[in-house]
């Protein structure tokens, strides 16, 4: 039988880092897709929040998670943007060097004609006094085909660094 | 990543009505993990459930966090009579989870789950899952608790190989 984990596009930010991290021209023949990311911002904070959209619309994003920083873990429902869902974690600058904050996102049905549901899976660590996982729901209630994926940093205010990494895979069910 | 180890479709379906259970049968035992996907909606407020090999008897047990937007919280529930796959429910919002089962053909071990089921105005959830059986894994019954999953819901089955 055929594998049908097929990597669709990568991205290896440069020296000059980038404001956005922006998969175009998503192919409609697969059935999900599976992102894996691997980003640090310039955030002037031990922390930033990635953040997420779809084909360039900044309306129709909602989200649910379930967080812990090594103490009493929490749950929240989208408020921080309302032009992207905040999507899970990365490393900030002032984060250990070289910690680097990663992210798998899974997309079933992404082609289709039903709202885009999106699982997250997001950790920050870095041997200091806290680390930080992130379980997330989002949900962009829009019918169309995902053939646009963009991540950016914490509203759109930072960028990310050197080495940060994001992996597009295509998952077909046939 | 080495050949074989990627996706490999088992089989797929899209609800052409609203059941209350589909079941995947006559499942190869090449694979060394299979993964579940479910993406999709319900008529009302419900939770999924597996069942192996056709066991109805109190054989399986769940541990599971979530996050429903107000407040984390963690269980478990030991002798049931099938596996939940959520614990707060597939409901009129698009939901989707996905779980892998390890080692499924093995005969030595009892078999254990592990996933995530995700609804933005349900819960961010991840939950453990055992069946207290040594028998290969060949068929994988999805059931609800109540009431039915949605027409257009899709299932599907995938292989992952070690080699």
């Amino acid at each position: 039988m055929a594998n049908t984990m097929t990597l669709i596009s990568s991205v290896t930010v440069g020296a000059d880092g980038a404001s956005s991290i922006d998969f175009t021209s998503i192919p409609s023949t697969y059935t999900d897709l599976l992102l894996k990311v691997s980003v640090r911002s310039n955030n002037a904070s031990v922390l930033d929040t990635l953040g997420i959209n779809f084909n360039g619309s900044s309306a129709n994003y909602t989200m649910r998670n379930l967080l812990n920083e090594g103490g009493t873990p929490a749950s929240y429902t989208q408020t921080a943007y309302a032009s992207q869902n905040a999507t899970g974690y990365q490393s900030g600058a002032t984060a250990t060097a070289s910690t680097f904050g990663n992210t798998e996102l899974y997309f079933p049905n992404y082609a289709g004609s039903n709202n885009k549901s999106v699982s997250v899976d997001s950790v920050s660590e870095n041997n200091a006094s806290a680390g930080w996982l992130w379980l997330g729901a989002d949900l962009w209630s829009q019918t169309a085909a995902i053939n646009r994926i963009t991540l950016l940093c914490a509203g759109g205010t930072n960028s990310f660094v050197q080495y940060s990494t994001a992996y597009l895979y295509g998952i077909k069910n046939s | 990543m080495a050949a074989g180890s990627t996706y490999t479709p088992i089989a797929t379906t899209t609800l052409g009505s609203a059941q209350a259970s589909y079941t995947f049968s006559s499942i190869s035992g090449s694979y060394t993990d299979i993964i579940l996907v479910i993406n999709g909606t319900a008529s009302a407020t419900i939770h999924c459930q597996l069942q192996f090999n056709s066991d109805t008897n109190t054989n399986y047990s769940n541990t599971y966090l979530l996050g429903n937007g107000s407040n984390a919280l963690s269980a478990r529930d030991t002798s049931l009579t099938a596996m939940y796959l959520d614990t707060n429910g597939f409901t009129v919002d698009q939901s989707m989870g996905v779980w892998s089962i390890m080692n499924y053909a093995n005969t030595t071990t009892y078999k254990t789950m592990v996933g995530r089921y995700s609804s933005s105005t349900r819960s961010a959830e991840a939950i453990v899952g055992l069946w207290r059986s040594t028998a290969a894994i060949n068929s994988i019954k999805v059931l609800t608790t109540s009431s039915t999953l949605a027409t257009g819901t899709t299932l599907t089955l995938y292989g992952i190989a070690a080699a």
